[in-house]
């Protein structure tokens, strides 16, 4: 497999009235080529404003990416580092090597911009195709995302879907130039369960076809189980913990994951057996953090853990953790 | 959409009747019209001569009736002063406050638009600091005392323009605005100015945070589309409704500045009439200018509905 994404060291602060928010805190993960990797946290973790800060779609100031590298490997034959670029290059990139898919595809649609324009004015920026070649090339991607009647709905507004329908022309905009990279921002929170399904496998099957990495970003570990290679647990800003999706599910590292996975139901579980969760609350990210950020609700903390911030330790092919603490055998890691 | 346009239809009348109503009772509690009409030392009998021959002296109910039952032909009597047909006054005059509010509407929307928008894309910059200097003085500056001083510096003082009237050049039968027109039409167009670049400002500021703007910066396009084509496009639709609602007030509004420049439209009559306590003129400039409003709010609302994809598709 090789790279397409390497994130090195990323660190983003919001500058408010209120003081530093510490929004990212050095997370670094690579993508390969064509995986899927599932970026999973509660509110406020960071797993979108990583993301949309890659492509510099945060309010900047208050945002400010104060340290880290993006290497992007699929605009040409060098890697670029995308926080380095400027307008123009980071245009060229957006949309057209690195597609978003964003939650709420009402509000994420321009409402007065008929389906077709919204698709195919991406096209004609990207690959320079004519007013009429963008047109027919929407029309099939319409189609292949599976919009019936696609040449007639071509002219419609975004009003004029369902939800459902409005989430395919979503997914249509984010790769209508061929993207390398797709991020999917929570796409299905807003839809419900058997839509939720179909965008999922819609998804996979484009991706398949078109060979395209897609960053999955929800706190829906069931979508996660059904469709992720791979997954990456941030809690309050940093990654915790990052495995392939059937390693972490059966084998999780991080105490946080494995109190995630505690507090799934459970079809094997007993009738009357409750669903537990974590204790306490996520820190408040005003504080900059000096030791690990999860110490105040995991049930295994000795001193190390307030004096410093764990790094990433491998503990096995393709699994990462960033936990002093070796839950399995019930025991503090040795420095690796 | 048809039913969208067959309801505000019927705002548009019902507002009409009501204006009649307003118009003609109002007038009824200014005084007697024929007390001014005759000398001094008339006798009581000649007075109440003129009163029956003018139709005055009939109970007010009948009167209200007679008005509205002609009003609907466009016959609004004749003027007490001029002695011609109050309507036919009117549309002599019509042109220059036309001419008037068209200039002004104009000014105000090639500088106020691009203003707002400039000012609301780059938020405390030099543009938005000229933006919201433009809006505060636009809207603060009496109109009035604006002309005075318009008056004092270029017509008197550097003779650039003429200080009063309206002169216009023919071509192909159009009479065509002269530079006479600049002073007026820049003081009564510098509060619609202030307000259209008060509003475009706001709404860019709203629209850019919108997620679909995020979504356009997420395609990759170009500054200069997104703010075109997705946030302009967005805040036209309510600067649609402002715009209509805007050129009413123009039409309308202009007694200060007619008067000051002499300029010899609607305004200026309407001055005069209501001096005079001429009945008919009053009524038929008031009715006519609630005309022109309610049918400009109507257009609007219209335009509003086609610009409006969520409405022009409605049920």
């Amino acid at each position: 497999m090789t790279k397409i994404l390497s994130v090195k060291n990323l660190v983003i602060k919001f500058h408010t009235f209120d003081g530093v928010v510490h929004a990212l805190n050095n997370v670094s993960f690579d993508l390969q080529k064509g995986e899927t990797l599932a970026i999973v946290g509660e509110s406020g973790s960071g797993k979108s404003v990583s993301m949309l800060s890659l492509l510099h779609l945060l309010p900047m100031p208050p945002a400010k990416i104060e340290n880290g590298e993006a290497w992007f490997y699929g605009a040409g034959k060098e890697p670029v580092d995308l926080l380095k670029l400027n307008r123009s290059g980071i245009s060229k990139i957006r949309g057209g090597k690195i597609g978003f898919i964003f939650q709420d595809a009402l509000s994420a649609l321009n409402p007065v911009m008929t389906i077709g324009r919204q698709i195919s004015e991406s096209t004609m920026e990207h690959l320079g195709l004519s007013h009429a070649k963008a047109k027919e090339k929407t029309i099939k991607l319409l189609d292949r995302v599976g919009i019936p009647g696609a040449r007639q709905r071509y002219d419609n507004f975004p009003h004029q879907f369902s939800g459902g329908m409005r989430q395919r022309v979503m997914i249509a905009v984010s790769m209508a130039c061929n993207p390398k990279i797709v991020i999917a921002d929570e796409p299905t929170t807003a839809l419900d369960v058997t839509v939720q399904a179909q965008i999922v496998d819609l998804t996979k099957e484009l991706q398949k076809e078109f060979k395209i990495a897609v960053v999955w970003i929800t706190h829906d570990l069931g979508v996660v189980a059904g469709m992720a290679d791979r997954v990456l647990v941030m809690y309050a800003g940093a990654p915790v913990e990052i495995a392939e999706a059937q390693d972490l599910y059966a084998n999780p590292q991080h105490p946080y994951t494995i109190g995630l996975m505690n507090a799934l139901p459970s079809v094997k579980g007993h009738e009357d057996s409750r669903l537990t969760s974590i204790d306490g609350m996520p820190p408040d990210l005003m504080e900059e953090p000096h030791h690990c950020q999860f110490a105040w609700r995991c049930p295994y903390t000795f001193d190390r853990c307030w004096k410093e911030i764990p790094q990433q330790i491998m503990v096995g092919e393709n699994h990462v953790v960033s936990c002093f603490f070796d839950v399995e055998n019930r025991r503090p890691r040795g420095h690796v | 959409m048809q039913r969208y346009i067959l309801s505000r239809l019927i705002q548009s009348f019902i507002m009409l009747v009501g204006v009649l109503f307003i118009v003609f009772f109002m007038l009824q509690l200014t005084g007697d019209p024929v007390a001014l009409m005759v000398s001094r030392n008339a006798s009581p009998e000649q007075v109440e001569e003129l009163r029956e021959e003018l139709g005055f002296n009939r109970p007010v109910m009948v009167q209200f009736a007679d008005f509205v039952s002609k009003a609907v032909r466009g016959d609004f009597g004749m003027s007490l002063r001029h002695h011609q047909p109050a309507m036919e006054l009117i549309l002599e005059r019509l042109p220059a406050t036309v001419e008037l509010a068209s200039m002004a509407l104009l000014f105000a929307m090639v500088v106020g638009i691009p203003l707002g928008l400039l000012g609301g894309s780059n938020p405390g910059s030099i543009w938005d600091t000229l933006a919201r200097g433009a809006g505060l003085i636009g809207q603060t500056i009496p109109n009035f005392w604006l002309a005075l001083i318009l008056i004092m510096v270029f017509a008197v003082g550097l003779g650039w323009f003429p200080s009063f009237g309206r002169e216009t050049r023919q071509f192909m039968g159009l009479a065509l605005p002269t530079k006479s027109v600049i002073l007026p039409a820049f003081a009564l167009g510098l509060f619609t100015m202030g307000q259209l670049v008060r509003f475009t400002r706001s709404a860019v500021l709203e629209i850019k945070n919108e997620d679909f703007v995020r979504t356009a910066y997420s395609k990759g396009l170009a500054d200069r589309r997104i703010y075109i084509k997705h946030i302009l496009r967005n805040a036209a639709i309510p600067l649609i409704s402002i715009l209509g609602v805007q050129f009413g007030y123009l039409l309308s509004g202009s007694i200060y500045i007619e008067t000051i420049f002499s300029w010899p439209g609607l305004g200026n009559l309407l001055a005069e009439s209501i001096g005079n306590r001429d009945f008919a003129l009053v009524q038929a400039i008031a009715f006519f200018t609630s005309l022109v409003v309610v049918s400009l709010n109507l257009t609007a609302d219209i335009a509003y509905g086609m610009a409006d994809p969520r409405i022009r598709y409605g049920e």
